[in-house]
């Protein structure tokens, strides 16, 4: 089993919703977020002071899938996700070691 | 040669109407005019509450400045054209207000007391046109329907124009004491135009047409503002007597109090019932646009009606609105945020044809006969397509010379952020990291 880290722009999230639903993805967990990439932010005025914005929010949606489903699923949220611009995100891949349905006490893939 | 009087201050001036002045009547409109300021607030925070947090500064401005703006161009041009004595149609040109206009108030008093109302004719539309519309658009249209469109459609029924003098059978002069039509039912009709041309925001309407919600997100702050709009409103209407020095004025402005209050108070009850029956449960906030609804529609007859009456104009008001929104969400498909056009427009429409049924003295109801009504429908309709016809084209000469919607990108990212420089109405709830 493979944990996909999905990390994308807020008004995005509906979109890779919809691709994870398609997807048969048993479950999400969605947190917002604060960070920054290689852009690194930008400067802002208040009230007539610069001060510099280095932390834009962003939102990750952490999901565990089966080895097989892993790659395809990348393959679609990268097609239908990316808008060509810097700050679309990243995907980290895990190994998942085990999983447990706590209701019934399964493991592996059955539990997903 | 001696200066020419008219040009002194006031203050300076010998043709002041001394003796007609009462301080009680001057006091009463006052603080009624400082009670209708205060609304304003209450208008910002019932939109800011309904909207998104990206937007909250955005709306703010837009608030902010449809009434500093709508201050100055009254001033300049708009009392002018409402109240000098022109003619049927339109007052006069008295730039800056140098004629005399002293009645049992003095002329700043009364003013200062139209501008308020002026200014919430105004504001009304920056809910509907909520999230997607460029600032400096806004701000054009906000000197346009202070300077001109208000004014003159104001002039007719209150400045002396001809709905004041509009007679039929034993009814005589259009009754909206405190504006249902003259400033709510303009100011949604302007919204419902601006509305329509900008477009629904992103992500309202799904691909295949269907209805998606954009929750506000502040509902507290979306309650605030409505009991600072209802307790404003006890300036809005009972002011309007323009005194309370007299036995009878008493009694006017005690029955307004009333049925103003009644009226929000029934249309409220009406609106939680219809959402509990309709929705399973009991709507927060519809139930707060509920009050509002009641509030707008007896906002024309408070004083021609009794209390009897505005409990059921407003209960009225309040299914009423449930229905509106949900026409204009899902039939009309014209994305208002708040409601504007629900709460303003059609219960104000509704509330000043009640008049024509409820009216103590000449109503279809109370006296069987149909001369009233008939003048509110004359008035209604012949303000509805002013206000058409004219914001129509402020609008669409705005939108060929400015725009009148933010790009996509802007309107994703948040106006705070592109339209005013402002990372975040609310800072201290992220992280942020300064130098």
């Amino acid at each position: 089993m493979k944990k996909l880290e999905i990390i994308i722009k807020a008004e995005k999230l509906e979109d890779l919703k919809a691709v994870l639903d398609a997807g048969n993805c048993s479950g999400v967990m969605i947190s917002n977020i604060m960070g920054y990439g290689n852009q690194k932010g930008h400067n802002r005025l208040y009230r007539g002071a610069e001060y510099s914005i280095n932390l834009l929010p962003k939102v990750r949606v952490e999901t565990v899938v089966t080895a097989e489903e892993a790659d395809p699923l990348i393959d679609t949220i990268v097609k239908e996700i990316n808008t060509g611009n810097y700050g679309d995100g990243k995907i980290f891949i895990y190994d998942v070691q085990d999983a447990v349905r706590i209701r019934t006490g399964e493991r592996g893939e059955e539990a997903l | 040669m001696k200066e020419p009087e008219v040009h002194l201050p006031f203050l300076l001036r010998e043709d002041r109407m001394m003796e007609n002045i009462n301080t009680m009547d001057t006091l009463w409109v006052l603080f009624g005019a400082a009670l209708i300021f205060f609304m304003q607030a209450g208008f910002t925070m019932v939109e800011a509450g309904f909207t998104r947090a990206k937007n909250a500064g955005n709306i703010i401005m837009k608030n902010l400045m449809d009434f500093a703006l709508g201050s100055v161009f009254f001033w300049i041009i708009g009392f002018g054209l409402m109240m000098g004595a022109g003619n049927g149609f339109i007052g006069k040109l008295d730039l800056f207000i140098s004629g005399n206009y002293d009645s049992n108030i003095p002329t700043w008093a009364l003013v200062a007391f139209n501008t308020m109302f002026c200014a919430t004719a105004a504001t009304i539309v920056s809910g509907a046109m909520a999230e997607r519309t460029k600032f400096s658009s806004y701000v054009l249209y906000s000197i346009v329907i202070s300077a001109v469109i208000y004014p003159i459609e104001a002039h007719w029924i209150w400045g002396g124009g001809w709905l004041s003098d509009l007679t039929i059978g034993g009814s005589s002069g259009f009754i909206d004491y405190a504006g249902s039509t003259a400033v709510h039912m303009v100011g949604g009709t302007a919204a419902l135009v601006g509305a329509k041309m900008l477009g629904p925001r992103i992500g309202k309407y799904a691909k295949d047409g269907r209805l998606r919600a954009i929750p506000g997100h502040s509902i507290p702050l979306g309650a605030l503002g409505c009991f600072i709009l209802w307790f404003g409103w006890f300036g809005f209407n009972p002011a309007s007597s323009y005194g309370l020095s007299t036995a009878e004025q008493a009694y006017e402005v005690g029955n307004v109090f009333m049925t103003t209050n009644i009226a929000a108070a029934a249309a409220t009850c009406i609106a939680m019932i219809v959402t509990w029956l309709r929705y399973g449960k009991p709507d927060v906030s519809m139930t707060l646009n509920g009050s509002l609804a009641g509030l707008v529609a007896i906002t024309a007859g408070c004083n021609a009606v009794d209390p009897w009456a505005a409990a059921i104009i407003g209960a009225l008001a309040g299914a009423l609105l449930v229905f509106a929104v949900e026409f204009f969400d899902k039939t009309a498909k014209i994305d208002d945020p708040v409601g504007a056009i629900s709460v303003h427009g059609v219960c104000g429409l509704f509330g000043t044809l009640m008049i024509g049924f409820f009216a103590r003295e000449d109503g279809l109801f109370t006296t069987g006969k149909a001369d009233r009504l008939l003048i509110q429908l004359i008035g209604v309709a012949a303000v509805l397509v002013w206000t058409l016809v004219t914001m129509y084209i402020t609008f669409k000469i705005i939108e060929k010379a400015n725009g009148l919607r933010v790009s996509k990108e802007v309107e994703i990212d948040g106006l705070d952020s592109a339209e005013h420089g402002l990372e975040t109405a609310y800072s201290g709830f992220e992280l942020k990291a300064n130098d």
